[in-house]
């Protein structure tokens, strides 16, 4: 058996059969895999109760196919729609999405926006990498501004969309942003974000020295890590500066953490009060 | 939850809820009651006319059912909520019009790779594009068949009135569950908002049929597999410990991707196709009006069937041997049948409300010395009795 088995304790939650996992040497989705295996352990979570949807491109392999509990590998962009499924089936499991930055806030945006609104209890880690990598380097909604990619060889002239604070903007019970580079405050937002009731984002920065980093002056990962650490800026501390002193920094931390009623509750409640209102309850009047 | 392991109470609640009897109604509502009575409970989509009351109809009867109804951001959401919901044992249903049709083209693609049951729903309008929204026609046939990518087998299901909404409705659900595949339904504007008699049948008359669930562990580890030799393999369901995974990618028996093995693709795929093939007396159904003696065949689906029976029954009082041939599933076609029938007439008129569709497949199935005619209506009126009776006198 190789060495990883018995080094490596977070393994048992791995699918072996699927292993190694195809992510390049130095990408930020082994940690960010990492540190999911070890919120479901340090909550003490049965894999049985979780089922992990993902849509397309690297960060959609992360837990797909190999964490060991059931997985639903989507279409590109459609992930959260697919758990929102899954959840209103499965209300007593935990529903968690893991997928990257241009399927789920490009693509799929718009399921993003409206899950959060509604409120339903689904986890979403969003890797943020600026980049789509499976397809070779292209320009992302989420690339910084100037960045270079295969599609914007010159600059890229688009601005960033700023997920998290998007996110909290339509609705989510809570928000939290880290980088690969902050894995313990990492691994303790994804407990909370697993253990609230209601949509729950984790956004990370992660890196991609392959296609990202290699065309922006960051070919080795460690140099991508401290550019993150460089440029974090705790929530606490960006609320007192001006967006012209926020250019180019990643804010840090948590961004919401509310209680709001939750739909998948609350459409159970409705089948209640409906099911009381036309008298439907009781089996003896047949 | 699914009404397996849960008959008694839902039988209960249908037996309170819906009495039987002769009702007006609209075709849509036809078809929501229909879904209803085949143990769906769980719907997702997006307002589209002329479908828009089949949703109504489900998100105000659903809650009494103890069953779901979500209104999604848009279509492709919406069949992709179907598809999670269906992975956790629920029998599924949206219901959507042409544009929303096309945009369910690639999740409807990811239905048939998975083997996940559902139905959808397509009430045909006119198009083009947006064309003519509130307008019926019969242009999405091929949409049916090939609207998603690549390889694949797709049953479609279509009736030809309110009371053959609410039957055909079931038996596409029951085609879904037995074949473990999405099934279309292709209704249409017209019938979709005629309001006429439908007999709503005790609970006791309808027969409803349920997905295999895995016998044991390894039936389980197989999800993909071909355990029983009729190509359906039983769907271990999320929620249960099983560690499915499921993957539009193509996969081995086993659900894991491995899109490099050559012989894989091709085994899953000829595999999903077979299914289909192999169970043709799952689906397989038409109807037909006087085709021992006929020397001429109408041949026609949905809406135009029933102008198309008015015709062929005017014609017969005039002393013409004409017979009518109607595809109930019409994908796959009826083939064998429309073969043998193509063999015993002189002309055959295809009449529909599109520029010539199902025309296609009939022409496959027919010698050249056949004459071979399509009576064709666009605009989004329907034909009428008359314009198909003329063109049976005119090659009488």
């Amino acid at each position: 058996m190789p060495e990883i088995y018995s080094k490596y304790p977070m393994v048992k939650y791995l699918r072996k059969e699927a292993l190694p996992t195809a992510l390049c040497p130095g990408c930020g989705g082994g940690t960010v895999l990492n540190a999911f295996a070890n919120a479901v352990d340090q909550l003490k979570l049965d894999p049985r109760d979780l089922v992990v949807v993902s849509g397309i491109g690297c960060s959609a392999w992360i837990a797909s196919p190999y964490f060991l509990a059931d997985t639903l590998h989507t279409t590109h962009g459609r992930a959260i729609a697919f758990a929102t499924g899954v959840k209103v089936g499965l209300p007593d499991k935990k529903v968690v999405v893991i997928s990257g930055d241009g399927d789920l806030a490009s693509i799929g945006g718009n399921h993003l926006l409206h899950a959060a609104r509604r409120n339903i209890d689904i986890t979403v880690i969003l890797v943020n990498n600026f980049i789509y990598g499976m397809t070779g380097g292209q320009v992302a909604p989420t690339t910084p501004f100037g960045a270079k990619t295969t599609t914007t060889p010159y600059r890229n002239i688009e601005h960033p969309l700023q997920i998290s604070e998007t996110i909290a903007a339509a609705g989510a019970s809570y928000v939290a942003r880290w980088t690969t580079a902050h894995v313990y405050q990492l691994i303790e937002s994804i407990k909370k974000a697993l253990t609230v009731k209601g949509f729950s984002l984790v956004e990370v920065i992660s890196q991609c020295p392959v296609q990202f980093g290699r065309r922006n002056r960051m070919k080795e990962p460690a140099e991508m890590l401290r550019w993150f650490l460089k440029n974090s800026v705790p929530i606490s501390k960006a609320k007192k500066m001006s967006p012209e002193e926020l250019e180019g920094k990643f804010v840090i931390g948590e961004f919401v953490n509310r209680q709001r009623p939750e739909f998948t509750e609350e459409l159970n409640k409705l089948i209640d009060e409906v099911q009381e209102h036309f008298g439907l309850k009781g089996g003896d009047d047949v | 939850m699914i009404i397996r392991g849960d008959e008694p109470e839902q039988i209960r609640l249908l037996r309170k809820l819906y009495k039987p009897g002769n009702y007006f109604m609209q075709g849509n509502e036809a078809v929501a009651y229909g879904a209803l009575f085949a143990g769906c409970r769980f719907y997702a989509g997006y307002p589209i006319t002329p479908s828009s009351e089949i949703a109504e109809t489900m998100a105000r009867e659903l809650p009494k059912l103890g069953g779901y109804y979500l209104q999604m951001e848009d279509e492709i959401g919406s069949i992709a909520a179907m598809i999670g919901a269906s992975w956790t044992g629920f029998k599924v249903m949206t219901a959507t019009a042409g544009p929303g049709f096309s945009l369910m083209q690639e999740n409807l693609g990811y239905a048939v790779m998975t083997e996940t049951p559902l139905v959808l729903v397509d009430v045909q309008r006119s198009g083009p594009s947006t064309g003519q929204a509130t307008k019926g026609a019969q242009g999405d046939f091929f949409q049916a068949r090939w609207g998603t990518h690549g390889d694949h087998p797709i049953v479609a299901v279509s009736p030809t009135s309110g009371q053959d909404a609410f039957w055909e409705i079931i038996r596409a659900f029951n085609i879904a569950e037995r074949l473990r595949t999405p099934v279309v339904f292709l209704f249409d504007g017209v019938l979709a908002h005629t309001r006429e008699l439908v007999k709503i049948p005790s609970v006791d008359e309808v027969e409803i049929t349920y997905r295999k669930l895995p016998q044991n562990e390894e039936e389980a580890k197989l999800p993909f597999g071909d355990p029983h030799g009729d190509g359906v393999p039983p769907m271990p369901l999320f929620g249960h410990g099983y560690f499915t995974h499921v993957t539009g990618s193509t996969h081995k028996e086993n659900g894991l991707r491995d899109v490099y093995t050559p012989e894989v693709h091709d085994r899953l795929v000829r595999r999903i196709h077979r299914k289909i093939e192999k169970n043709r007396h799952v689906y397989e159904k038409y109807e037909e009006h006087f085709t021992d003696d006929a020397e001429i065949l109408v041949v026609s689906w949905g809406v135009t069937a029933r102008p198309a029976l008015g015709a062929v029954l005017k014609a017969r009082e005039e002393g013409i041997k004409v017979g009518l041939f109607v595809p109930k599933t019409v994908h796959p076609f009826p083939g064998e049948r429309m073969r043998e029938l193509g063999k015993r007439v002189r002309a055959i008129l295809v009449p529909e409300m599109n520029l010539g569709q199902m025309i296609l497949e009939v022409q496959r199935y027919v010698n050249d010395d056949v004459l071979l005619k399509g009576v064709n209506k666009i605009g989004g009126v329907p034909l009428t009795v008359e314009e198909i009776l003329r063109e049976i006198r005119g090659v009488a």
